[in-house]
């Protein structure tokens, strides 16, 4: 391998990857395994940007809700295509990207998961994205009384609380890998205008 | 019975349960690495207080941020609470909220739909 040469194109990479999160406002990326410290450091150090940059107490309370489901959904079901490890109580590895523009915060996240796990989550979102607010409300009620701490440790409340709190769509999409997984992408949007 | 006092930390909200004096709350942020074991001596603890429990027991819930994983488990303190009422004792729900805070006053009203205890919303300035 020619060092000089990778080290040029590895350059040019980085100033093509900083105009690339200048023109999309990204503030935040990271890619890896997402720890209880992932969440806590991240969480900390957007909440005191957005004091920082005094956007509405509002706002920053629902980007922080956010940021919190969300990193702590692929810490607790992201899965590793490396079937060498069987670790299962790892925490999962996955991409968390925190952009924005002029009307909202965007919080995005891809992980691995296995494709038969893919139906529910499917039938989760679109339930979820066909309820109005009083609907929202009654299915947190319905499942908070049902439901069980998970041995992940989640209550399977994740996303109604998301859609609840930012009163937004759930955005998603499976991107198939290979026969047995796929890529999941989840993004959500929190108004800055109240 | 036993004093429970746990001082919070950022991610783990701050727990007195002293029947002695009176005193039950949980105040904070709840968001810990282990819900379940967090919480665990809490609702242990609220078990052993259901045999014999104070003629009336005034529970201050005074959160400022939980995660959806708490949240089931915020309910189980409420479910022992209720517990505790139908066996015919005195108890009052107090669940205070920041008075700019609509979502954290919308969770005290879901929770007050959910479990049939005595239930005040309290509000209060930062």
């Amino acid at each position: 391998m020619d060092g000089k040469i990778d080290v040029k194109e590895f350059l040019e990479f980085v100033y093509s990857f900083y105009k690339t999160m200048r023109e999309h406002e990204v503030t935040l990326v990271y890619e890896g395994d997402v720890t209880h410290q992932i969440t806590k450091a991240f969480t900390s150090l957007t909440e005191a940007n957005m004091e920082a940059q005094m956007e509405d107490p509002s706002t920053q309370k629902k980007v922080f809700h956010v940021m919190v489901e969300c990193l702590q959904n692929i810490s607790k079901h992201a899965e590793n295509m490396d079937q060498t490890d069987d670790s299962t109580n790892k925490d999962g590895v996955g991409i968390f990207i925190l952009s924005k523009s002029e009307e909202s915060y965007i919080v995005t996240t891809g992980n691995v998961l296995s494709k038969e796990k893919i139906p529910p989550i499917i039938e989760m979102i679109e339930t979820i994205n066909s309820l109005d607010k009083e609907g929202l409300k009654n299915l947190y009620k319905q499942r908070i009384k049902e439901g069980r701490i998970s041995s992940k440790g989640g209550a399977g409340l994740g996303f109604i609380d998301i859609a609840k709190k930012t009163g937004s769509k759930l955005y998603y999409q499976f991107l198939s890998i290979n026969d047995e997984y796929s890529f999941f992408v989840f993004s959500t949007l929190v108004s800055r205008i109240n | 019975m036993e004093v429970i006092k746990i001082v919070g930390t950022e991610d783990t909200p701050s727990v007195i349960l002293d029947a002695q004096n009176d005193l039950f709350e949980i105040s904070g942020r709840s968001l810990p690495e282990d819900v379940a074991a967090f919480y665990e001596p809490i609702l242990d603890w609220l078990d052993r207080y259901a045999q014999s429990p104070n003629e009336k027991t005034v529970f201050n819930f005074k959160l400022v941020y939980f995660n959806t994983a708490s949240s089931k488990l915020l309910l189980d303190i409420l479910l022992k609470l209720e517990e505790i009422y139908e066996a015919g004792n005195d108890v009052l729900i107090r669940w205070h909220y920041p008075e700019d805070d609509e979502d954290m006053q919308e969770a005290g009203e879901e929770y007050s739909d959910i479990v049939e205890v005595p239930f005040e919303q309290v509000s209060y300035s930062i």
